[in-house]
């Protein structure tokens, strides 16, 4: 059957002003609004509608993580994913454990596509697609604003420091998502009731053979040096004046 | 000592500026032997600029046909190879650092650290997380090999060296894939300087309402000799192309100067601008966000004010 596999990660979410604890053991999560990191949602909106074009029958959303990623997962079945798989833990799961987890998987089900978020609003690491190609020993198309699917192989545009790059890739492959790959469709009422008759699998990772390793110990977090706030000028003339002034134009 | 492998970036002819910026965290290492890598077709050019460096002690070429095209899936496993007896191997945090480095420490088995700000010491670091929300002090083990991207905004770029380091070729056994093809790249060129290391950046947001509109800024810009940036609602909208994006999402910039035209001031956005020396903001919105972190701001409607400051500006020279 051809597959696409699609990373779902519960992160806070993006309109969330996240702080550091006073203790610097973390940032504050509790009664924090969660989130499908939103490059994940571009992910399964892609292999939506790679399936919508009759180019794979069926779409796989699989998150790694605690108890309460089904509820992103239950979202990612709304929109339109076939079935899920949780992979719980409530380990640390640095993005070379999440790579080998999807690996593993991969091995299971035999996917045309790993598609993924490029990188997690969270920690921001950008790692774990380009990861799991290597391991898996298969293209990668990173930061993807449009992906072409043919019969053996893909074309995908890349948004790239100099411009917009274009690769094309043999299949199967590991593509991650930029923002303007696509927008991601909204969930209807009737489609959450439908999700919940969606097969949803759980599975640790010794399961899978993979016992995280935490290789990068997080000591302390500190919120960021704060900018002074400045003045405000009156007019244009003001403003030309005091940039002159600091030599800036 | 620690063995600090640097991986170049450049296009065939010139290396990119943020590798200087690279030497200056390795170096930021104690007791650091830095040696940088040129992966190219033909890597002379490039190779001279490297080991132009100071406090670059070694530079190793690779040349391959196949390395015309920086493409992750080649170039990783001859990273991989050369990477062995290195304690760090790093790359710049730009789009070609980003596709590379991480397929290079699967390949390692090793960890990686992204968008590295300050070394602490050879095994402790810290880097941004949540959009800069928070900073993260972070060990790795002694003795475990590193892989990691600079935020390159971070690091001053290392000066020019008093004499060459020794430049060496490599050649490498690693089997070179071929599921993996360059088509091609379409980059606007313009004379204007490159935003991530630009002096001078001015960026425009939605406000803008239209592509033509945009034209304003440049205008601007060229008076100012400054590089153009936009917000991820100006470059969705399409005003903009997607390689002047600056955020958590796009380029983090550390311009002299910095000024942002109709552009509210998300979290996403103020990342990637919060290294800048002076900030000015423009906003018809007193209340707009951008004001909490700009140095100087005007409160007005942007359609008034940028020609009027291109006008203020070309009479000042
Ligand atoms: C996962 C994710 C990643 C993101 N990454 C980025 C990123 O990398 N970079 C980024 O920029 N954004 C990013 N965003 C988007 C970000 O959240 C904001 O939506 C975006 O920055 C808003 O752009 P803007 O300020 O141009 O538009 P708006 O927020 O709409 O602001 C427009 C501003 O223009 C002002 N204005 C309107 N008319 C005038 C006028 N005539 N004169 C003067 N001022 C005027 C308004 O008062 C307003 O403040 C990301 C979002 C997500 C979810």
């Amino acid at each position: 059957m051809k597959r696409i596999l699609v990373a779902i990660k519960r992160v806070v979410d993006y309109n969330v002003r996240v702080r550091v604890k006073p203790d610097g053991t973390g940032v504050i999560t509790d009664g924090v609004k969660m989130s499908i990191n939103p490059f994940d949602e571009i992910a399964l909106e892609e292999a939506l509608r790679i399936k919508e074009k009759g180019l794979a029958e069926e779409v796989v959303a699989v998150s790694i993580g605690p108890a309460d990623c089904q509820q992103q997962l239950r979202t990612a079945l709304a929109m339109g994913a076939d079935r899920a798989i949780h992979v719980q833990t409530d380990a640390v799961i640095e993005p070379l454990s999440a790579a080998r987890i999807f690996k593993s998987l991969i091995d299971r089900e035999q996917p045309l596509l790993a598609i993924l978020g490029k990188q997690a609003i969270d920690d921001d690491c950008n790692q774990t697609g380009q990861m799991l190609a290597a391991l898996w020993g298969r293209p990668q198309a990173t930061f993807a604003s449009k992906v072409e699917v043919g019969a053996t192989s893909a074309t995908v545009t890349r948004e790239v420091d100099a411009g917009l790059e274009t690769i094309e890739i043999d299949l199967p492959a590991v593509i991650t998502t930029d923002l303007r790959l696509n927008e991601p469709r909204y969930v209807k009422l009737p489609d959450i009731m439908k999700a919940k008759k969606k097969p949803l699998d759980t599975l640790d990772p010794a399961a899978l053979g993979v016992t995280p390793a935490e290789q990068l110990r997080a000591l302390k977090f500190e919120p960021p040096a704060q900018r002074s706030k400045g003045v405000m000028v009156k007019d244009a003339q003001e403003l030309v004046a005091a940039l002159r002034s600091k030599g800036l134009v | 000592m620690n063995k600090i492998l640097i991986v170049a970036e450049h296009d065939g002819h010139n290396l990119n500026a943020a590798i200087a910026k690279c030497v200056s965290c390795a170096r930021a290492i104690e007791s650091a032997h830095v040696t940088i890598a040129v992966f190219a077709a033909d890597p002379t050019a490039v190779a001279a600029q490297a080991a132009n460096i100071a406090g670059v002690d070694t530079v190793v070429t690779v040349a391959h046909a196949a390395n015309a095209h920086a493409l992750a899936a080649t170039l990783a496993p001859q990273v991989a190879e050369l990477a062995g007896g290195y304690s760090h191997v790093f790359g710049p945090s730009t789009t070609f650092g980003k596709d590379l480095m991480p397929r290079v420490a699967a390949l390692l088995g090793a960890p990686q650290l992204s968008d590295v700000m300050a070394v602490e010491s050879a095994t402790r670091f810290r880097r941004p997380i949540y959009a800069g929300n928070a900073i993260v002090t972070v060990e790795v083990a002694a003795g475990t090999q590193l892989v990691a991207t600079v935020r390159v905004a971070s690091f001053e770029a290392a000066k020019a060296a008093a004499a060459a380091a020794p430049i060496s070729a490599a050649t490498l056994k690693a089997e070179l894939p071929t599921h993996t093809r360059f088509v091609s790249i379409s980059a606007a060129r313009s004379d204007r300087p490159d935003l991530q290391t630009a002096t001078r950046v001015i960026s425009g947001g939605r406000a803008f309402g239209s592509a033509e509109n945009f034209q304003l800024l440049y205008a601007l810009a060229d008076k100012m000799g400054a590089a153009v940036g936009a917000s991820r609602a100006a470059v969705d909208a399409g005003y903009a192309a997607s390689d002047m994006q600056v955020g958590q999402t796009g380029k983090i910039v550390a311009p002299e100067l910095y000024m942002a035209f109709g552009i509210s001031g998300a979290i996403q956005h103020l990342t990637g601008i919060k290294d800048a020396r002076t900030i000015v903001a423009i906003n018809k919105d007193a209340e707009a966000p951008i004001f909490e972190v700009a140095d100087y701001g005007l409160v007005g409607d942007l359609f008034q004010i940028v020609p009027e400051l291109e006008r203020l500006i070309a009479a000042g020279k």
